[in-house]
């Protein structure tokens, strides 16, 4: 079965480049005019979501390196620690929310430090698959398109994102403990 | 909320450098923050610029209307407000599917495609509408089928089975986006928003079934106004 989906993902993409175009001209559409025309779309959307997340990048990244958050999860510890949560893991329920390439980094950490088969390793890599980044997202999704009022989009996001951190640390408990 | 969060990671941050005499590091921090996020946007022009190339022709070529056709029952449920056959629709399904498939650098431009198309259906470009919350909770909470990454950081520090925990990640992200789902139908059905009027030059003077006649239709392309 893992062999089936790795060979699944190694060949979707060249198999998606090459269907859509020769679709495309089956249908008639001229392939290389449409491609030129929609690709450049791509670069104004680009730049328009650079002020969105450089924006957000700044705050987060002071927000790290401030010490603050370190502070903030030093709080939740005990409280998540009752729940069976394992301690080490607990930085990545506020990291992967904020910062993709942060929280990949500390799950990297955890999975040398404890070794890829150890409790912490199997909930850190189930925590870091499981759910996006929402505040990246929100940011890239929106900002491509001049959102400013979100309304409950990020409260809807940050609590699946707690709910999936809770929902990783259970169910590998209780698979592989 | 956003403004709030940002305000608070900011000032949070200052005060707490105060106190712990980590100033500098703060100040660094933010101009990394900066730097940071122009190249993560310079990164993605180049994969905007093709997927959004090669998006065009699937849309001209009306693949994405069937796609939208084809799981219409499903996607129907979660955007009851957006019309049938409205591209919106294709562009969603495109991104469910590459999310699904772990195909990230394609779901990020599929995504941002179906944005702007629910943003001409919003009557007020700057408020996100509720389908656009729908679509960001699917994508904030992404179900994927295979997490490659952690299988290769796992296959590098010599898991004995890297793809243990394939299982495990389906099983939590499939219970983290039906929290999203669920959320967002209770705050749909308080919001209790009127029914959305297509904006003029919208979909409804978009003629879709049109796609499978050849040849592009011209001129039917503006983007929304940035705000």
């Amino acid at each position: 079965m893992h062999s089936f989906i790795n060979l699944l993902s190694a060949w979707m993409i060249p198999a998606i480049i090459a269907f859509i175009p020769l679709y495309g001209a089956f249908r008639k559409v001229p392939v290389y005019e449409t491609f030129t025309e929609g690709a450049k779309e791509g670069f104004g959307t680009a730049i328009g979501i650079i002020p969105h997340l450089v924006g957000m990048m700044v705050a987060i990244s002071m927000f790290r390196a401030s010490g603050a958050l370190d502070y903030v999860t030093g709080a939740m510890e005990p409280m998540l620690r009752q729940l069976g949560v394992p301690g080490e893991v607990l930085p990545l329920s506020l990291l992967r929310p904020l910062t993709g390439a942060g929280s990949l980094a500390y799950t990297s950490d955890l999975i040398a430090t404890y070794g890829p088969d150890s409790m912490i390793g199997r909930i850190a890599s189930t925590i870091q698959g499981s759910t996006d980044t929402t505040l990246y997202v929100l940011t890239v999704y929106f900002g491509a398109i001049g959102i400013r009022r979100t309304r409950y989009a990020l409260k809807v996001g940050l609590f699946s994102d707690l709910v999936g951190f809770l929902a990783a640390v259970f169910i590998c408990l209780y698979v592989f403990g | 909320m956003v403004n709030w969060i940002w305000l608070g990671f900011i000032v949070v941050s200052v005060v707490v450098a105060a106190a712990t005499g980590r100033m500098d590091a703060v100040t660094q921090a933010a101009f990394d923050g900066a730097k940071n996020g122009v190249t993560i946007c310079f990164g993605l022009v180049s994969i905007l610029v093709f997927w959004m190339g090669l998006m065009r022709i699937a849309e001209d070529a009306g693949l994405l209307a069937r796609l939208a056709r084809l799981l219409s029952p499903f996607v129907r449920l979660l955007f009851p407000d957006v019309p049938k056959g409205h591209p919106a629709l294709g562009y969603i399904m495109s991104n469910m599917s590459a999310n699904i498939l772990g195909l990230g650098n394609a779901a990020t431009p599929m995504g941002i495609k179906a944005m702007q198309e629910l943003q001409k259906l919003n009557p007020d470009p700057a408020t996100a509408t509720p389908a656009m919350c729908t679509l960001l909770a699917l994508n904030t909470s992404s179900i994927t089928l295979v997490p490659t990454t952690l299988i290769a950081i796992r296959m590098n520090y010599g898991s004995a089975n890297p793809a243990e925990i394939v299982g495990t990640t389906l099983a939590a992200t499939a219970v983290a986006t039906a929290a999203a789902i669920l959320l967002d139908r209770w705050y749909r059905s308080r919001s209790k928003q009127p029914p959305m009027a297509p904006p003029a030059g919208g979909a409804a003077s978009r003629p879709r079934r049109a796609a499978r006649s050849p040849g592009r239709l011209g001129g039917r392309r503006e983007l929304p106004p940035e705000a």
